[in-house]
């Protein structure tokens, strides 16, 4: 994991000291909420209905027990005892004091965490894969390319103003679990015939209002000249990009507009420029970052056999487990996703919980998952049923990764001010309508709610997205089908008219046992609509 | 409304014509580009220019930031303005984008811009300004 030295710890100690004066400035009534709103949300700190949110950075999602134990220990001092793990991979406390800021920040400094840059139009925090540095199906571990980015990002003088906010994702596995094609910039690592290192460069792929599947914009750029190109490619964006209207200003739209071909042109002829800047860290940064993230000493001899005597052991085990690279070990998922329960919540007793097991079990490193669960990604096979128990005891044992349980769900009318209906209970309904058995009979679906047409719950992307609208004062749900986020990247295609709450469940019912009668063998939902297409479910749902 | 100035040389007295007037009679030496003009346009003619000044009509536009970054990196030395919506909180991006005077519509307090450029301890990427990266602090 990297650990910040002298120059980070200096960089966002500063930073709180900045933040307490501005707080101080902002509660005496020396500024004005017009002057301060654009300066707590550099800090990641929202206005939402109730109370003030505050979004906690977790570069690439990882993290270790000393900092998931701080987030326990904020949610309970701070906030009303549980935090809510997010799609790009944070941690946002919902009920947050201004007055508080201050002190939750200068905590998070002391286990090298802040805030900046957690909102605002900038380049927001890098998303990874959760399993990165633990897959057996990577080139290399992104994570070190994710470091060098979060510094080169780190109040860039020249974006800090984007039109709009800027989303990265780097990834070095070929397959996608982390919708790379849904970003502002999506970074694959590859190799190239001569065996070097670097990047395929996707662009221009976004949800909110106008979903887009990002086009490949260069097959491979040097990981040595990364920077210099990602410099030119927003350095187009920010000359270009549109300042007249907030959604259409997002690099989406510029590319669709001009083109990905005039895009891909024009930043290569900024970048024949930009490269002879010197903008580049040398190899020995890279060496430097790189040693942080190595693989810790894990026994290859160890035992790689199971004992799956125990029933419900074993269902946990088949879903939420995946073989690491080294023999004898495992990734572990740990659901977020409870029945009836709040998409990736957790109370601050859980989190403790995971950082115990993370200590224990995990050579001291979590994950957190754009799909708003928990990685331990370093377990030995001989620990997994004492994980399991632990887990299970702590109501954290649901057995229920990527099926229809598991679902992405934006905060919506409960806590969001932009959103236009609830996401949350209905995401409680639609779990507890679906018992666990019959989750698994339809296995893998991807389902995913927003509030609002903003998208953060990424309905875009679910094989079934749900959108809530507002719709003559009443929350109305659209229905969408045939979205991922995966590697096979698509946007879903609205069915038809929309629901009330209860209707939309019973519509997805009815969409679900239409697969279950059409599906051939080893076909997904996704698999199912997309060879056979919307009319049999139009049908069935609105018969 | 306050001038701040970082440079040594006497403010340039000239009034400022548009691109589009100076590109039509390039002997003029001070010039104002607006948010989404061209930088690049001036590029043949920075030699004999002494001002460039660059609006910010609202903070939130940072496309003079690109602007700016551009002629310094094409080797321009006079004074480079920004005008407009220039806020405190902006100075040190502002400085480090190469601006060297900055025109604000609001009272802009100079202890307070003084403070504000010496906040932060370090930078974490190379810009117009001289500062080292941290990067490049690391490894000597």
């Amino acid at each position: 994991m990297y650990r910040y030295d002298e120059y980070d710890q200096a960089m966002v100690d500063a930073r709180v000291a900045e933040f307490r004066d501005q707080v101080e400035r902002r509660l005496s009534g020396a500024m004005s909420e017009d002057q301060f709103k654009p300066l707590r949300l550099m800090n990641g700190l929202y206005l939402q209905l109730h109370a003030y949110m505050l979004r906690v950075a977790i570069p690439y999602g990882t993290l270790d027990g000393r900092q998931m134990r701080m987030l326990a220990s904020i949610a309970r001092d701070y906030d009303r005892g549980y935090g809510h793990f997010t799609t790009r991979q944070n941690l946002q406390f919902n009920w947050i004091k201004l007055a508080d800021t201050p002190d939750i920040l200068a905590k998070l400094a002391t286990v090298e965490m802040h805030a900046i840059q957690t909102s605002g139009n900038c380049i927001r925090n890098i998303s990874s894969d959760q399993f990165a540095g633990a897959a057996a199906d990577e080139v290399a571990d992104p994570r070190p390319y994710a470091e060098l980015l979060r510094q080169w990002s780190t109040f860039h003088p020249e974006f800090s103003l984007l039109p709009r906010k800027f989303k990265i994702a780097v990834i070095g596995a070929d397959e996608d679990r982390a919708a790379l094609k849904l970003h502002d910039i999506g970074l694959k690592l590859v190799k190239n015939e001569a065996g070097e290192l670097g990047f395929e460069v996707y662009a221009g792929g976004g949800q909110g209002r106008t979903p887009m599947v990002a086009p490949l914009i260069r097959e491979f750029i040097a990981a040595t000249e990364f920077v210099s190109y990602l410099e030119a490619c927003l350095r187009v964006y920010n000359r270009y990009g549109r300042r007249d209207n907030m959604y259409k200003a997002r690099i989406k739209i510029l590319i669709h507009e001009i083109g990905a071909d005039e895009y891909r042109a024009q930043v290569e002829e900024e970048f024949q420029h930009v490269k002879t800047l010197g903008l580049d860290p040398p190899a020995a940064e890279l060496e430097r970052i790189a040693a942080m993230f190595a693989l810790p000493p894990l026994d290859a001899g160890a035992p790689a056999d199971i004992d799956r005597s125990d029933p419900d052991f074993a269902l946990w085990l088949d879903a939420q487990v995946v073989p690491h690279k080294v023999s004898g070990h495992s990734i572990v998922t740990i659901s977020l996703k409870p029945s009836g329960g709040i998409p990736g919540d957790a109370s601050a007793d859980q989190i403790d919980l995971m950082a115990d097991l993370a200590e224990r079990y995990s050579h001291d490193e979590l994950r957190i998952t754009h799909a708003q669960n928990v990685v331990l990604p370093h377990v030995r096979n001989a620990d997994l049923y004492a994980v399991w128990q632990a887990l299970d005891e702590a109501g954290l044992g649901a057995a229920n990764l990527d099926l229809l349980g598991d679902i992405i769900a934006c905060p919506g009318l409960d806590y969001c001010a932009l959103a236009n209906a609830r996401s949350i209970p209905l995401a409680q309904k639609l779990s507890e309508r679906f018992d666990a058995a019959r989750q698994r009979d339809i296995g893998e679906l991807k389902l995913k709610i927003s509030g609002c047409i903003n998208a953060c719950g990424h309905h875009h992307a679910g094989h079934i997205g749900i959108l809530g609208v507002d719709r003559k004062g009443e929350e109305n749900y659209q229905l969408s089908f045939g979205g991922s986020g995966a590697e096979d990247a698509s946007v879903g295609r609205i069915i038809g008219p929309g629901f009330s709450e209860d209707g939309v469940v019973d519509a997805v019912e009815k969409a679900i046992e239409t697969y279950r009668g059409l599906r051939e063998e080893g076909e997904r939902f996704l698999d199912t609509y997309r060879r056979v297409g919307p009319e049999p479910f139009k049908a069935a749902i609105y018969a | 409304m306050t001038l701040l100035r970082f440079r040594d040389d006497a403010a340039h007295e000239e009034p400022q014509v548009t691109l589009d007037a100076f590109l039509s009679q390039p002997e003029a030496t001070a010039v104002r580009l607006e948010s989404g003009e061209d930088a690049r346009a001036l590029l043949p003619y920075l030699d004999r220019l002494q001002l460039i000044e660059i609006a910010i009509p609202k903070f939130r536009d940072g496309r003079g930031y690109s602007a700016a970054a551009i002629l310094r990196e094409a080797g321009y030395t006079g004074e480079l303005r920004a005008q407009g919506d220039v806020l405190l909180d902006q100075v040190v991006f502002l400085r480090r984008c190469g601006f060297d005077a900055l025109s604000s519509e609001a009272p802009l307090d100079e202890a307070a811009v003084a403070e504000a450029l010496h906040r932060f301890p370090g930078v974490y990427q190379k810009a117009i300004d001289d500062r080292r990266p941290v990067w490049a602090l690391r490894h000597g």
